[in-house]
């Protein structure tokens, strides 16, 4: 049997992928709010990035795995849900008594799923332009895609804010389990490292979130002008 | 002491169970969980009624035959504790107190609270051996164990198999057995041929018998009478991950021995 489907067809194999790909949009998830800090430096400086990346060579190689990642992920995360739920068929009819679990770790499905419909949110207001149809078509005075442009017209919009804040408290839900985790699903734990992985974890989820709510919440509350 | 119990009762594997609730009456602080649960069922037979049928065999704590979710928690209140050890007076007078049987696919109901537990010897018979000639006794120290070594393969085999893991773990996952089976021979020389073969064909067994997979909520652990570490989980994960590397295969699961009656 070919090694790659002997492991996807086991669980741990499956959980192994899953915290693979995890890693990977992690790693994705930083380097997007690295990017989004852009806007602090002024609209000059986000678009100059924006444009940059737009017509990077590699962009469309970096999109088509990101989209693979993404879509495993989920695959994994609604197949392991699903599964889960058979497993325990009838439930217990006194209320369990959590002893060790958290919320995070409870409601992953349901972040997940918050997470990805965010997304698709997200990409239809920014990239497709589908909430705002004039955003494709804004450009500033040097002819490049005023993102900077999109952004503080976006986030004028109460409702939009509180939507973009209330996604990233939940992607930080979803993170803060993932990050920890992702640890002891690759077996590269124990109890003496507990302390430490659930701090730097901690710190990298909050950094993620904080940046990206930084954003809606500057412009929405007067953003510094350059 | 006196309680009122609101405990599953279910003829049999294919009948219709239900919630009865019955009045546990003079009940010393002194008794054990399944002595109090004695006294309910010979009350129960003198009024010529059907009595609670639950598993207990060596009632200290050691066995793993004895079970029970009490109130919502694997093995009832206290930590690292088995049902049978459990004493009345860790409860107070009048309390309700709800008894379930475990509650997994891979574990049916037999009757009451008695659950079909075999599905953790068929994830043994997978793996959970050595493949060597036993022989007599070897000599002491004829095979160097380091202390530490020894010491992490007897705390892992401290699981008496009683299945509260996969109670109280909300995905009704048997990682924490498995991880426990595995590692008690992962830490010793004798462990090492096999090291990865055991470990593909114990996790194939445990899903072939549909338990759920492990999430990281870490219940299992808190629910364990025996206390055992969600560490070798994540030593069980290390060493699928490395057989994935190595020849071992995938997919060879031997059938099932035919053991139905």
């Amino acid at each position: 049997m070919n090694r790659l489907v002997g492991l996807f067809s086991t669980s741990i194999g499956r959980k192994l992928m899953m915290a693979v790909t995890g890693v990977l949009l992690l790693g994705f998830l930083v380097a997007h709010m690295l990017g989004n800090m852009i806007v602090f430096q002024g609209q000059d400086a986000l678009n100059a990035y924006a444009d940059w990346l737009t017509g990077h060579p590699m962009l469309w190689i970096a999109r088509a795995h990101l989209l693979a990642f993404f879509a495993l992920h989920t695959y994994l995360g609604v197949r392991l849900a699903t599964e889960n739920r058979i497993a325990r068929p009838t439930r217990y009819q006194h209320r369990t008594r959590h002893q060790a679990s958290t919320p995070a770790s409870r409601y992953m499905i349901l972040t997940g799923l918050v997470v990805l419909a965010f997304v698709a949110y997200h990409l239809a207001h920014f990239t497709f332009g589908a909430v705002d149809p004039g955003y494709p078509a804004l450009v500033d005075d040097q002819g490049r895609h005023d993102v900077y442009g999109m952004i503080v017209h976006g986030f004028r919009q109460p409702w939009i804010v509180g939507t973009y804040v209330v996604a990233m408290l939940l992607l930080g839900t979803h993170l803060i389990h993932g990050a920890r985790s992702l640890f002891q699903t690759l077996g590269l734990n124990h109890e003496s490292f507990n302390v430490i992985i659930r701090v730097m974890t901690l710190g990298l989820v909050m950094l993620i979130v904080l940046g990206n709510i930084s954003i809606p919440l500057f412009v929405y509350f007067g953003l510094p002008t350059h | 002491m006196n309680f009122k119990l609101r405990v599953w009762r279910q003829k049999n594997g294919t009948a219709k169970g239900a919630m009865v609730e019955y009045d546990a009456r003079d009940i010393s602080s002194d008794m054990s969980f399944l002595e109090m649960l004695d006294t309910v069922n010979e009350n129960l037979i003198h009024e010529g009624q059907e009595p609670i049928a639950f598993d207990h065999d060596c009632r200290e704590g050691i066995c793993g035959m004895c079970s029970l979710m009490i109130n919502g928690v694997a093995h009832g209140p206290e930590r690292t504790t088995t049902t049978c050890q459990l004493h009345m007076r860790k409860f107070k007078d009048g309390d309700k107190i709800t008894v379930e049987p475990w509650r997994a696919n891979a574990f049916p109901i037999i009757r009451d609270l008695v659950v079909d537990r075999r599905a953790l010897d068929r994830i043994m018979q997978a793996g959970g051996y050595v493949s060597v000639k036993t022989g007599s006794a070897p000599d002491a120290n004829s095979i160097p164990v380091a202390k530490e070594d020894a010491d992490a393969a007897f705390e892992a085999a401290e699981c008496i198999g009683c299945g509260a893991c996969v109670a109280a773990c909300p995905n009704a996952s048997a990682t924490l057995f498995v991880a426990a089976k595995t590692a008690q021979y992962a830490h010793l020389p004798q462990g090492q041929p096999e090291r990865s073969k055991r470990a593909i064909n114990m996790v194939e067994a445990m899903d072939r018998d549909g338990f759920g997979s492990c999430t990281n909520h870490y219940e299992c652990e808190a629910a364990c009478p025996k206390g055992i570490s969600v560490r070798f989980i994540a030593e069980l994960n290390r060493d699928f991950l490395k057989a994935a590397m190595t020849t071992a295969k995938f997919g060879t699961l031997p059938p099932l021995p035919d053991f139905e009656e």
